[in-house]
């Protein structure tokens, strides 16, 4: 089938963007004008993006803690501590826990509302300005807010759980083993399915509804059509929502963070709040560059099998 | 016997044949997805609805169980603690960083992001490396930052924040621009080279106000960005460039939480973002989407 004229754009490649016939003469700063337009964005990335890496990296084959400034080489003694400590591939477990749960339950419901305001509705525009909202205040506000309405004396959330059980609801939402787990899924669902609703809405939207149309004379049925066309024209930006919300929930902290501070004990903690705690409260400071190291590799093996699933997908 | 289909979600689990999204519904399929959309959108605006009330509700509300639903009488009296202990200062000290970052971001992002969508300076490879830059973990990064800044003396310091919100959103600047500059057609600069302008003029007089509304909707979210975020200045600052959302996540004590302080707080730190947004709605799906969708 012919991709449609109205496809969303590809999100990589596009290699067909006109452009300016590069300049031969003039002066050294006519002749380099592109590289000139480039360059103090690339040496602030390297300065904020690349020093630090290789300074992760560098670190952590040393032996560096508050107490002992210790540079000498210390081989992969980091690296072997980090296999053996449970409580590394406990926050890797509850990262990817997380993960996925929140991913996928972020996008079915981010499909079925695009599905429900993709029809003819009326003040349209209000809702959907509305339910811009939750994704685009910041995670430290949306974690207090749920603080606020989990309180299990104080907040609604019990209060209305109540009502519906017919009798008083105590629970102990951040605190609770059983409860953080929910608490912490709500809160970031709720942030982030609007995310992923207005990423399919335009998409669904941009579909050609001649082709929709189509199906239809063809006697293509309801769930047919968003299965079969809908949904293989919108993949790439499903691709991308993805990805996108992907490596947001496994480098999770802030929600996490305000809600639970990783407990009760080490319960809900993710790899980057570990991370921070040995870095910034513990100081061992070579250990935790090993873990971020590690850390960085398993997201761009990730990233990197993504991408180029995407471009073979195309 | 029904004489209307089933409505809007109703007509995909039943395999509804007949109708479909892009006809026009009836009346009653539409009162029901009416009631649809309004109870989600309840769901989402609640809270919200919650941490408004409760910064205008009295202490007695706040800790009144079962919760007070509507404050008796609207009263601004824990926003007035806010300013008189001070800790007001940290909203005012994440508009300087957030805003100022944005300014530098913009200016060198737009110029590069320029030069890849009309030069293809370095190709793919450099615009995949830009984006590639904006997936990495802070908590990764943020040590080696930290210890960087504390040789340089910039740790708690307006610079070194500035500093680091701009190079953290270069890369979706580079990136979004890249993508507002493909969609403006090159003959527009090749008849201004023509005509006689320098590329520098072809770019500034010529470009910039054709991509205004892009380089606007970049801007308020390369703001948002550096506006939300938590851990960069959780490491970074101390005490005098304390943003709010740090002194926000102070109040949660392990002795006592300070509910009057969160819920004032955190509606301070939310008025920029609803007026960002009310203003950009346009260009909100192309720029949370990295501009895998053009809205």
């Amino acid at each position: 089938m012919a991709r449609p004229s109205t496809a969303p754009t590809t999100f990589v490649d596009r290699g067909g963007a006109a452009a300016l016939a590069p300049v031969a003469s003039g002066s050294f700063a006519d002749r380099h004008f592109k590289y000139l337009l480039v360059l103090p964005a690339i040496l602030l990335i390297l300065l904020i993006g690349l020093f630090p890496l290789v300074y992760t990296l560098l670190v952590s084959f040393q032996n560096v803690t508050m107490l002992a400034e210790d540079t000498s080489f210390h081989g992969l003694r980091n690296y072997a501590r980090l296999i053996h400590d449970a409580r590394f591939w406990g926050a890797l477990g509850h990262t990817f826990l997380i993960t996925a749960l929140a991913l996928p339950l972020e996008t079915i419901f981010g499909l079925l509302m695009a599905q429900l305001f993709l029809e003819r509705l009326p003040g349209r525009q209000v809702f959907v300005a509305l339910l811009i909202i939750p994704t685009v205040i910041s995670p430290i506000v949306a974690g207090s807010m749920w603080r606020l309405l989990f309180d299990n004396r104080f907040g609604p959330v019990n209060q209305i759980l109540g009502w519906l059980w017919g009798e008083p609801v105590t629970i102990l939402w951040t605190l609770r083993p059983e409860w953080v787990y929910p608490a912490i899924l709500i809160c970031e669902v709720w942030q982030w399915t609007p995310f992923m609703f207005l990423i399919f809405l335009a998409a669904l939207s941009n579909v050609d509804r001649s082709l929709i149309e189509a199906a239809q004379i063809d006697g293509a049925g309801y769930w047919t059509i968003f299965a079969r066309i809908a949904l293989p024209i919108i993949k790439p930006v499903l691709f991308i929502a993805l990805l996108i919300r992907g490596l947001d929930l496994v480098r999770l902290f802030d929600i996490v963070w305000v809600l639970t501070r990783g407990g009760p004990g080490t319960r809900t903690e993710t790899i980057s709040i570990y991370a921070y705690v040995m870095g910034f409260q513990q100081f061992q400071i070579s250990y935790t560059a090993a873990m971020a190291f590690v850390f960085i590799v398993i997201l761009t093996a990730i990233v990197f099998v993504l991408l180029r699933r995407m471009e073979l997908a195309r | 016997m029904r004489a209307a289909p089933p409505a809007g979600l109703g007509a995909y689990a039943k395999g509804y044949v007949g109708r479909a999204w892009w006809q026009r519904p009836s009346t009653r399929s539409l009162a029901w997805r009416y009631l649809a959309a309004i109870l989600i959108t309840v769901f989402f605006l609640f809270p919200v609805y919650w941490l408004f009330a409760v910064s205008l509700k009295t202490p007695a509300e706040i800790f009144a169980s079962p919760p007070v639903w509507l404050p008796a009488d609207l009263q601004f009296g824990n926003f007035a603690v806010l300013f008189k202990d001070g800790d007001a200062y940290t909203v005012l000290n994440s508009l300087v960083v957030a805003t100022v970052s944005t300014v530098i971001a913009m200016f060198f992002g737009t110029i590069a992001g320029y030069s890849l969508a009309r030069y293809r300076t370095g190709g793919e490879h450099l615009a995949i490396w830009f984006i590639s830059q904006r997936m990495i973990p802070p908590i990764a990064i943020v040590f080696p930052i930290f210890l960087l800044f504390a040789m340089l003396g910039w740790v708690d310091t307006y610079h070194g924040l500035i500093l680091l919100y701009t190079a953290f959103n270069l890369p979706y600047v580079i990136w979004m621009m890249r993508g507002y500059f493909e969609d403006v057609p090159v003959e527009l600069e090749e008849s201004a080279l023509i005509d006689g302008c320098t590329r520098w003029q072809a770019l500034t007089k010529v470009m910039l106000p054709v991509a205004r509304n892009g380089i606007f909707a970049t801007a308020v979210f390369t703001f948002i960005f550096a506006w939300n975020d938590y851990i960069f200045a959780l490491v970074l600052t101390r005490t005098e460039v304390m943003t709010f959302t740090v002194q926000l996540s102070g109040y949660f004590g392990a002795q006592s939480t300070i509910w009057a302080k969160i819920s004032a707080m955190s509606v301070l730190g939310t008025l920029p973002i609803f007026l960002a947004v009310a203003t950009m709605q346009r260009y909100l799906v192309r720029g949370i989407s990295l501009g895998a969708v053009k809205g």
